[in-house]
């Protein structure tokens, strides 16, 4: 046994431990009406925003999407600020302002969930310009799904990103579902890295059930843009266990193949695989899982009790302050 | 000097350009081209095609990239060829510009300008004619500018760069040729007040941008029939200086109000709102309004001319409220 | 309860806008109310202390209710004279007891918003011409600081808007009363404001038909009836009636009027926004004189659909309420043309003055015996001479001609009625 690769393995399991405990307990106080306003889960797809955001450095910068506690929280924004957001409190990362779909966190370079689907490629488009403009060599990493690919500001910032050779890395989160509609009825060509590489830019699918591969893929991509090669396109294969958003009926999904997936669940695996490499007793697991439980709870302890902002707040933050 | 409302624009980017280095022009043909309106000729030669930046035909994808940009540190100045063009960033606009800095509690500001050419007069038909501006001042997190003299042209673009939100600049098209003197040492301008172009007694228009010099070749036609009518021009569409109009009806108790855009729904109905809202007490006549009518413009020149506010159409509104009649 | 409209005898405190301990000055807006017709602002006449509201939101009550009652500025007064006081807790203190601490203070003592039986002749009336008049905003602000009386002022702008130029004039050259009475000054010179007390019933009327001769270009037409047959009719067919029962001409000369009036539209219905709009129905206004003076015209509903009997029954009862005081408000509001007949005071035609918004005013005068002749032979016949004012912006005299000549068709066939 290696053991930096054991720390480096358990990390991992860390970060996507708490990001599905995040999203169990966020099931529990939505349900109990403690939390309101859509609220969309990444239980299921842990691995791709750990994958990614373990290559980045904090001088990174990251667009996402409204499913996006796994990428606050893999970030390193802290649990309680992003609980404190879903609880609409002044101490969220976004002064209750944004709610479970706008997690911003600008000191991390974290520039919102963006909500509307494709919305986030041309800010991402954007900061990295900046950066190219400066001779930064940040790269800014963009999520977003397999719906976005049918909008027009997904082929509009393909074209400029790769015709300015901007440093993005757009990882596409390939879950199988525009909400309900599902790839095969949406898209004519589903092979989505085939029609990213349309744009030159290069472009691989992997899978995204696999932290270690989507780790690896995220490497190769980060080090091709930091060497000025211009944007790169992932295109992630994972799936969503649970529905759309809070709530729906799951009409469209067959439930043979949600057990499939399943039976693929990311963190199991790796757990399963570092088990077997002896990276991993029962009782680390049971102390990781009792820290997480640990810090779940005062999170959530921590955000309930935060303030609210005052009404006669109301209309701040739509125009700079005097500082 | 003797200069034209084109070449005040040209100016303003030049000088924006040499003051901030983190300053670019960004959009559709504004390089090699020279820009639409040529508002932006030479400027390539002079400052390179990193700043000086041509963009696909990607409304959204550009302007979005600007507001990234803006995030990030830079002041990009984003030109959009025209106001309907503007339809298809419509998203970038209002879903990221105008509300990132209230989604994110404070934290992300778009120190954004983008320029756009709006309005008739040129024959253009109905997809390169219209006055939407008004459109964009519905929405909060936007400042909104319309530039109607050479001074302004000139003056409001570095005060908008140095606005920590985005800014929407609209360049009335019929302005581009408007020739006359503008001083040596001409530069920033304040973008927070409407102006009273041309003071009076009797009555108060209110407008703004291309309308401007029909309104003041109105107001001459008035005081030959001894009418005094005050001139106001808006030149911020968001956030209204409502004081200085409103001041102004406390005055002459009577208000036209003269916008080219569409008459439903327009900032036109803002003024006069506002106008009852704080002054009701005030008014001596119903607030009338000189709009264009509810046509998708029209290309034939007679019929362009019928659809937009012309000075004898303002004249009549102004005999309305003062004399009763009508 | 302010009076707020000439046909208003009830209203209903829809909101108010101040509370007790509020500070008002004479002619802010203190309550809402809904007249049925509309909401409208009631303002006081009085400044000083809102001491108690005696008529909640919602209540409908009487006009001339005092609906709150207001002290003098300053504190509240002291409780000291208390037994000057009515012993029963009476919540309407319309009067002011002398010697009260306010009075001393200089202020006006306690005083009733709105308008006492007793105070018939105070200022709320102020408020119903204000209201319905046409002023600009700032032409009401300045006749209030002028100390003008709107009503007075004639109108000059747009849609007969008095504006802030015509108080003005108005109030550097006031018209004077005539002196000569015999030599009548233009209708569209108010009439001077002293001649009547403002809030009475005569200024409604004086305001209603000075308004009346104002805005609508009266037209007259007259034609003489022979009543012969509807008289011999009316007797046969009273024979056969209980004295209380029987009919008067007046009842066929209503019915008849309806009927033509139905079978001429463009006269029933009212002129508002420079629009003719026709009534559905007739709703017969009946012109009745009241004891002590005044006049009211309230409605018979519907009456082209009545048979004879029941629109002498109902006339009968229309009238007697009427001088009871006791008309009910869509009787005071809903005519669609009226009717006038002054024939009981001798008069033998009448042309009448039109109630606006209506654009008809039929009137009939004493039935006389006179010559009449009939295929060339003159006999003495029963006569009657009917007229008609009508609005010409409306109608032309074509119209009304066939109007009077249906009516004294109908006249003709009174069983038919």
């Amino acid at each position: 046994m290696n053991t930096a690769i054991a720390k480096h393995h358990t990390a991992l399991l860390r970060q996507m431990l708490r990001i599905r405990k995040f999203e169990e307990i966020c099931v529990e106080l939505y349900s109990a009406t403690r939390i309101r306003g859509f609220l969309h889960l990444y239980i299921g797809e842990e691995a791709v925003a750990v994958g990614v955001m373990n290559t980045l450095d904090a001088s990174d910068a990251l667009v996402t999407t409204y499913r996006e506690h796994g990428h606050a929280l893999a970030r390193g924004v802290p649990m309680e600020a992003v609980m404190a957001e879903m609880f609409g409190r002044t101490t969220g990362c976004s002064r209750g302002r944004g709610g479970s779909m706008h997690l911003f966190d600008v000191k991390r370079r974290l520039y919102g969930g963006n909500a509307i689907v494709g919305g986030g490629l041309p800010l991402a488009t954007g900061i990295a310009l900046a950066d190219r403009l400066r001779n930064e060599s940040h790269v800014t990493a963009c999520f977003f799904g397999d719906g976005a690919v049918a909008e027009g500001e997904f082929h509009e910032c393909m074209n400029l990103a790769a015709l300015w050779k901007l440093p993005v890395l757009f990882c596409c989160e390939n879950n199988l579902y525009a909400m309900g509609t599902s790839l095969v009825r949406a898209q004519a060509q589903t092979d989505l890295a085939l029609r990213a590489s349309s744009y030159g830019m290069p472009a691989w699918a992997v899978d995204g059930m696999d932290v270690l591969a989507v780790e690896q893929a995220a490497q190769r991509a980060v080090e091709t843009i930091r060497a000025g090669g211009g944007p790169c396109f992932l295109e992630l294969r994972t799936y969503r266990f649970r529905a759309h958003s809070m709530y729906d009926s799951d009409r469209y999904r067959d439930k043979a193949e949600i057990a499939r997936w399943k039976e693929r669940d990311p963190i199991e695996a790796l757990t399963v695989r570092m088990r077997d490499a002896g990276e991993l007793t029962d009782d680390a697991l049971k102390a990781l899982h009792r820290e997480v439980d640990d810090e779940l709870q005062r999170a959530v302890a921590g955000a309930e009790a935060g303030p609210l902002e005052a009404v006669e707040d109301l209309t701040r933050f739509v125009y700079a302050e005097e500082s | 000097m003797t200069t034209t409302y084109r070449e005040a624009l040209r100016e303003a980017i030049r000088d924006a350009l040499r003051r901030d280095e983190r300053v670019f022009l960004m959009g559709e043909d504004v390089g090699a081209y020279g820009g639409c309106f040529g508002v932006s000729l030479g400027l390539l030669e002079e400052f390179g095609p990193d700043r000086i930046r041509d963009t696909p035909l990607s409304e959204s994808a550009f302007v979005g990239a600007g507001i990234g940009a803006a995030t990030a540190g830079l002041r990009p100045i984003v030109e959009i060829m025209t106001v309907n063009f503007s339809l298809l960033a419509l998203d970038q606009i209002l879903n990221n510009a105008a509300t990132l800095r209230h989604m994110s509690g404070g934290q992300v500001g778009v120190p954004l300008v983008i320029r756009m050419t709006t309005g008739a007069g040129r024959q253009l038909a109905a997809q390169h004619s219209h006055s939407l501006e008004g459109w964009f001042a519905h929405i909060p997190g936007l400042r909104i500018l319309a530039p109607a003299t050479l001074e302004d042209a000139r003056g409001m673009l570095w005060p908008a760069l140095l606005d920590p939100d985005p800014v929407l600049i609209f360049e009335h098209g019929s302005l581009y040729n408007l020739a006359g003197e503008l001083a040596d040492d001409a530069g920033p301008v304040d973008i927070d007040h409407a102006a009273i172009r041309r003071p009076g007694a009797d009555v108060t228009v209110v407008t703004y941008g291309g309308c401007l010099g029909k309104c003041l070749d109105a107001a001459e036609q008035l005081a030959a029939e001894d009418i005094s009518a005050e001139v106001i021009d808006l030149r911020t569409l968001r956030p209204l200086d409502d004081a200085t109009f409103v001041e102004s009806v406390r005055r002459t108790h009577r208000a036209v109000v003269v916008d080219e855009g569409w008459r439903s729904g327009s900032l036109s109905a803002e003024v006069s709102a506002r106008i009852t809202e704080q002054a009701f007490e005030e008014l001596d006549a119903p607030v009338e309004r000189v709009c264009s009518a509810e046509v998708p413009m029209p290309y034939a020149k007679h019929l362009e001319d019928a659809a937009l506010p012309q000075p004898d159409g303002i004249v009549a509104a102004v005999r309305k409220v003062v004399s009763g009649g009508g | 309860m302010p009076s707020l409209g000439a046909d208003m005898d009830e209203g209903t405190v829809i909101e108010w806008l101040v509370k007790p301990g509020d500070t008002v000055h004479k002619g802010d807006p203190v309550a809402v109310v809904d007249t049925d017709k509309a909401a409208i602002e009631v303002e006081t006449f009085a400044g000083g202390t809102i001491d108690q509201i005696l008529v909640p939101v919602g209540e409908r009550v009487q006009v001339g209710t005092p609906l709150a009652t207001i002290n003098g500025t300053g504190p509240t007064p002291q409780p000291a004279p208390a037994p000057q006081r009515p012993a029963t807790p009476a919540p309407v203190p319309a009067r002011p007891a002398q010697g009260l601490p306010s009075e001393i203070q200089g202020g006006p003592p306690e005083f009733p918003v709105g308008n006492p039986p007793a105070q018939r002749a105070a200022p709320p009336a102020t408020v119903t011409s204000v209201d319905r008049l046409k002023a600009s905003p700032y032409a009401r602000k300045l006749a209030h600081s002028l100390d003008v009386d709107l009503t007075a002022v004639p109108a000059t702008g747009q849609r007969g808007m008095v504006t802030a130029e015509d108080v003005r004039r108005f109030a550097a050259n006031p018209p004077r009363p005539s002196t000569q009475p015999s030599t009548k000054e233009p209708t569209t010179t108010p009439a001077p404001r002293h001649v009547v007390q403002q809030g009475s019933p005569r200024a409604a009327i004086a305001r209603l038909m000075t308004r009346s001769t104002q805005e609508i270009p009266h037209y007259y037409l007259s034609t003489t009836v022979d009543l012969g047959t509807a008289i011999a009719w009316l007797s046969r067919t009273n024979r056969e009636l209980p004295v209380a029962e029987r009919l008067v001409p007046a009842a066929l000369l209503l019915k008849a009027t309806a009927l033509a009036a139905q079978r001429h539209p463009e006269l029933n219905g009212y002129w508002t926004e420079d629009a003719f709009r026709p009534a559905d129905q007739v709703h017969l206004g009946v012109a009745i004189s009241l004891r002590g003076g005044g006049l009211v015209a309230p409605a018979l509903h519907d009456v082209a659909s009545l048979p004879v009997h029941d629109v002498m029954a109902r006339l009968r009862d229309l009238v007697e309420r009427a001088r009871a005081g006791r008309l009910r408000r869509a009787e005071m509001t809903e005519a669609t043309i009226t009717i006038t007949n002054l024939g009981d005071q001798g008069v033998e035609s009448v042309h009448g003055i039109i109630y606006p918004p209506q654009v008809a005013l039929v009137g009939a005068g004493r039935i006389v015996e006179r010559p009449w002749a009939v295929d060339g032979l003159l006999g003495v016949r029963p006569c009657l001479t009917l007229t008609l004012a009508a609005d010409h912006r409306a109608t032309d005299g074509f119209t009304g001609g066939r109007f009077l000549a249906t009516v004294d068709r109908l006249l003709q066939t009174p069983e038919e009625l």
